[in-house]
């Protein structure tokens, strides 16, 4: 599956928001994201791609597409 | 009675502040709403210590309800021991100042100090005591009042914490009860995490440390709650491996109360449904080292814990801290 894919399904459970109104530019303040939201969230990122997000990187992502760049990086 | 060789739980008492702040009065403090501090911690209210209540004070009327469902003096106390960070006067301990209020005579009494792990900490300490037959009856109090030593200006804090105390006498129980299993870990590398940096040895209180801001509780919020709830989910699985247990044999989780979107998340990884957890944190707040004996205390006057439920108790806190014990109650 794509990562933005996997992404997409995190935030949706997370959230409880219908995928289909996430996309690469929707930002947190878009899906009425708060800070443990956004904790959460990471921790789920974390959790499914095996990995590590530093607070400074997590301060820098504001949208879907930054998440998804920042894994694709990560991981490639 | 036939007494096995493991510790319980024999009996339970808790103390609350009278006052109660409301997520509505501390609007009028901080810039802050009820639906901000509702969403993110669950909470909607706290006790907070006025008049003459204090640590020892709490400590003294949740040991006396105690002792008394137990059936003990307390010239019957072996050891007496307070877990808390927040004791009367930083000499002598808030240990000794209960065991005068109580007359427990004979007691060895001592301060613990593992944050809001603190109780458990007790727990395990005492079980050792019991198990070993060093001690016969133990008091332990779980007591934090935090209220003194949270910055009422910093709304990302002061929002959290309330006040209270709650007390259990740990003693030989039956065969297969008691405390089937508990571990204890810390990780001072992680400290700075959550603190008060002045008023000890390093930083005594001078003009500038209060100038600075310096006595008050400083807290890392979304790097703690990380923390909780690998360390719950990890040490919960743990104690329950160790008495061949797995999350779904739970009857209840009793959690350390700071915040409920710590506790769901991690009951959630924990495959845990609503029911098997316990929560009374909307009505207390983050009471520290108070958290779990109030807790359970109230579940068992409600009659929600019954005999041969089979409980995970578990928490997490400053140094960092954390612990968690399998209970056959």
């Amino acid at each position: 599956m794509e990562v933005l894919e996997i992404v997409k399904g995190l935030i949706s459970e997370q959230l409880d928001i219908d995928e289909e109104q996430l996309e690469m530019k929707t930002t947190f303040e878009d899906i009425d994201a708060d800070s443990l939201d956004v904790v959460e969230l990471v921790m789920a990122l974390e959790e499914e791609f095996n990995l590590e997000i530093a607070d400074e990187e997590v301060e820098k992502i504001k949208t879907i597409g930054d998440i998804v760049s920042y894994i694709e990086k990560q991981i490639a | 009675m036939i007494a096995g060789k493991k510790a319980g739980i024999v009996s339970t008492g808790r103390a609350l502040p009278v006052v109660r702040l409301t997520n509505f009065d501390l609007e009028h403090m901080v810039e802050t709403s009820d639906e901000w501090i509702t969403t993110r911690s669950g909470i909607k209210e706290r006790r907070i210590i006025s008049g003459d209540e204090t640590n020892s004070g709490l400590s003294e009327i949740a040991a006396r309800i105690a002792l008394e469902k137990a059936g003990l003096k307390p010239e019957e106390i072996d050891i007496l021991i307070v877990a808390t960070v927040t004791a009367d006067q930083l000499l002598p301990s808030s240990a000794c100042l209960v065991q005068a209020k109580l007359n427990a005579h004979r007691a060895a009494a001592f301060d613990l100090a593992a944050g809001c792990t603190g109780f458990l900490y007790g727990l395990t300490v005492g079980q050792q005591f019991i198990e070993t037959g060093a001690a016969k009856n133990i008091l332990l109090i779980g007591v934090d009042t935090l209220s003194p030593i949270v910055d009422w200006t910093d709304r990302n804090t002061c929002v959290l914490f309330g006040d209270g105390a709650g007390a259990v006498v740990l003693q030989r129980v039956e065969e297969g009860r008691g405390i089937l299993a508990s571990k204890m870990y810390s990780d001072g590398t992680k400290a700075e995490l959550l603190d008060i940096p002045a008023g000890g040895s390093k930083r005594p209180t001078t003009v500038r440390t209060l100038e600075e801001r310096a006595h008050y509780i400083r807290m890392n919020g979304p790097e703690i709650f990380k923390f909780a709830v690998k360390i719950m989910v990890e040490s919960t699985t743990n104690v329950l491996e160790l008495c061949g247990k797995k999350p779904a044999d739970l009857d209840f989780i009793v959690p350390h109360q700071a915040n409920v979107r710590i506790i769901n998340a991690a009951c959630k990884r924990l495959g845990l449904s609503d029911s098997q957890v316990l929560v009374n944190i909307q009505r207390y707040g983050n009471m520290s080292s108070a958290t779990i004996p109030v807790v359970l205390d109230e579940a068992l006057e409600e009659g929600k814990i019954k005999q041969g439920d089979l409980l995970t108790l578990v928490s997490f806190g400053a140094g960092l801290t954390w612990g968690a014990a399998v209970l056959n109650w």
